[in-house]
């Protein structure tokens, strides 16, 4: 059995070398996929180029494709066989596969779903199982998609900050254990870091990194969260930490902040504290104050306050929660905590309730139950 | 083989043997047995070979409907009384109704208060099958 791992790696380039050799992007990407799907076939003894067998089977693959197009359409075979050795692709043709896979035209769900098979070199098989839905709508949203970019034409891709939304999707959706999302956004957040010459995209990688040190804290065996402040940091992986900070280091010394590099550094000053007691959150709300100027959202607003209610107190943190909206997902909870710390337990516990009621996730719902149910408690031992 | 669906509403319908109070009213230790029940129950249907699959639906909604020609629909929501609404399922593929039924009597006797069954009401509904290949 090949790795298949390694073998992904090569799917940029490869589909880059088919395209500018001038197969176009959708059939090339079809091709792409069945080459792949015959690597596996290799077993313990790969050949010795493995770039150069993907790209001449492909290749096959794509003059078969044609060919058949071709005659359908009653035209003749335009493609050699024998195609001139293009240039070896660089970096700024795996870049533009980026682009092309987070065309504006594009839904973000149709985005994700065709950077994940022509960048990320997933099946359409292993995708479904991972957004949870059926393969043959996934094949479905992967052909729109294609024949979408096709149309729109190459000349209007998306730019970086599309690719970056797209990835950070990618990354958010977490895992449904078939495919580790998260791993393979932090993939491919590598890769685009190391051929844009952008520190968001730096911020971004840093970001990824430095949450994914904390994954295994954060979800207990039996599938139950755990929030920040009660989380082993033994289990934080250091480094994964020290690989998000460095790169996070470099990013800020460019001097060029954007949104992805403040929430990693917001998320390096909590990986940075060996103990809850000793998070730095003064500068914490230095950098959501710097992040509400970049882009003021009400989640960025209620995460501040959750911040400024560890920094200055709990009727600091409510002051700041007053500017959220009722209707943002969280509040409640958020409002829940900021109220029992500040010693209103009646409120607390009817809030936790609200929270486990509004709840986006099962196990939100049950965190938030528990919360409930543990303040009530208290209540009753107090009265 | 028969599939069923196994509908959970918010609050079971009524009348119910014993009225509970909502579960942020429940002790920390009922709470954590109540989920651990729910586990386990998943866990059983895995193990036999009788799960299809199960989602949980957030209370958040509406009612929507065709608001005529040129009009965008018509939005009723979001919903004041959660009690009748739909909270979440599970699918069960089985040899039989009285399979179904022992699988949703077991679900309702789900932990509540004090370790009691809440005597949640179920509803059972069989899927809507293929014809058969013998028809005589």
């Amino acid at each position: 059995m090949a790795d298949l791992g390694e073998l992904r790696e090569l799917v940029p380039r490869v589909l880059s070398v088919l395209v500018g050799r001038g197969a176009d992007f959708a059939t090339a990407e079809d091709a792409v996929q069945e080459a792949l799907i015959k690597a596996l076939d290799w077993g313990d003894r790969p050949p010795a180029d493995p770039t150069g067998w993907l790209i001449t089977v492909a290749w096959r693959s794509f003059l078969d494709m044609a060919r058949s197009e071709a005659s359908r359409r009653d035209r003749e075979v335009r493609f050699d066989t024998e195609p001139p050795v293009g240039a070896v692709p660089s970096a700024d043709d795996t870049l533009r596969l980026y682009f092309l896979c987070a065309h504006p035209d594009l839904t973000p769900s149709s985005a994700v779903a065709l950077t994940l098979r022509a960048v990320g070199g997933l099946t359409t098989r292993q995708i479904s199982a991972a957004y949870l839905v059926p393969e043959a709508t996934m094949a479905q949203r992967i052909s729109r998609a294609k024949r979408t970019v096709a149309s729109a034409g190459v000349d209007r891709p998306g730019d970086v900050s599309t690719v970056m939304r797209v990835l950070y999707l990618v990354f958010n959706e977490g895992y449904s254990g078939a495919i580790d999302l998260a791993a393979e956004a932090i993939r491919l957040a590598r890769q685009l870091a190391s051929v844009v010459d952008d520190p968001e995209a730096q911020g971004l990688l840093a970001l990824m990194l430095l949450h994914q040190a904390r994954r295994p804290s954060r979800i207990r065996a039996d599938g139950s969260l755990v929030p920040l402040a009660d989380q082993d940091r033994s289990l934080w992986d250091t480094a994964l930490i020290t690989e998000g900070v460095d790169v996070l280091q470099a990013a800020l010394q460019r001097d060029q902040v954007g949104e992805y590099q403040v929430q990693a550094a917001i998320a390096a000053l909590h990986a940075d504290a060996p103990r809850v007691e000793e998070t730095d959150w003064v500068q914490i709300v230095e950098w959501y104050d710097e992040l509400l100027r970049l882009t003021d959202t009400p989640i960025v607003r209620l995460n501040r306050a959750v911040a400024v209610g560890e920094a200055d107190g709990a009727p600091a943190g409510l002051a700041a929660l007053a500017t959220v909206p009722s209707d943002v997902p969280r509040r409640d909870a958020v409002a829940a905590h900021l109220h029992e710390r500040n010693g209103e337990l009646e409120l607390a516990a009817r809030l936790y309730a609200d929270a486990a009621r509004n709840a986006p996730s099962v196990a939100e719902r049950e965190h938030q139950t528990r919360q409930a149910a543990r303040v009530g408690q208290l209540l009753r031992q107090e009265g | 083989m028969a599939k069923y669906l196994l509908l959970k509403h918010y609050r079971g319908t009524t009348p119910t043997p014993n009225q509970f109070p909502s579960m942020d009213q429940w002790t920390p230790e009922e709470v954590e047995a109540h989920f651990q029940f729910m586990r386990d129950y998943a866990a059983r249907l895995e193990a036999s070979g009788e799960m299809v699959g199960g989602d949980a639906l957030s209370s958040d909604g509406a009612w929507v409907q065709y608001g005529g020609e040129g009009k965008p629909p018509v939005v009723d929501g979001p919903f004041a009384e959660t009690k009748d609404l739909i909270a979440g399922w599970f699918i069960i593929d089985v040899d039989s109704y009285d399979r179904a039924v022992e699988l949703a009597g077991e679900l309702s006797a789900a932990p509540g208060p004090g370790g009691e069954p809440i005597y949640e009401w179920l509803e059972l509904r069989p899927f809507m099958s293929a014809p058969p290949a013998v028809t005589e």
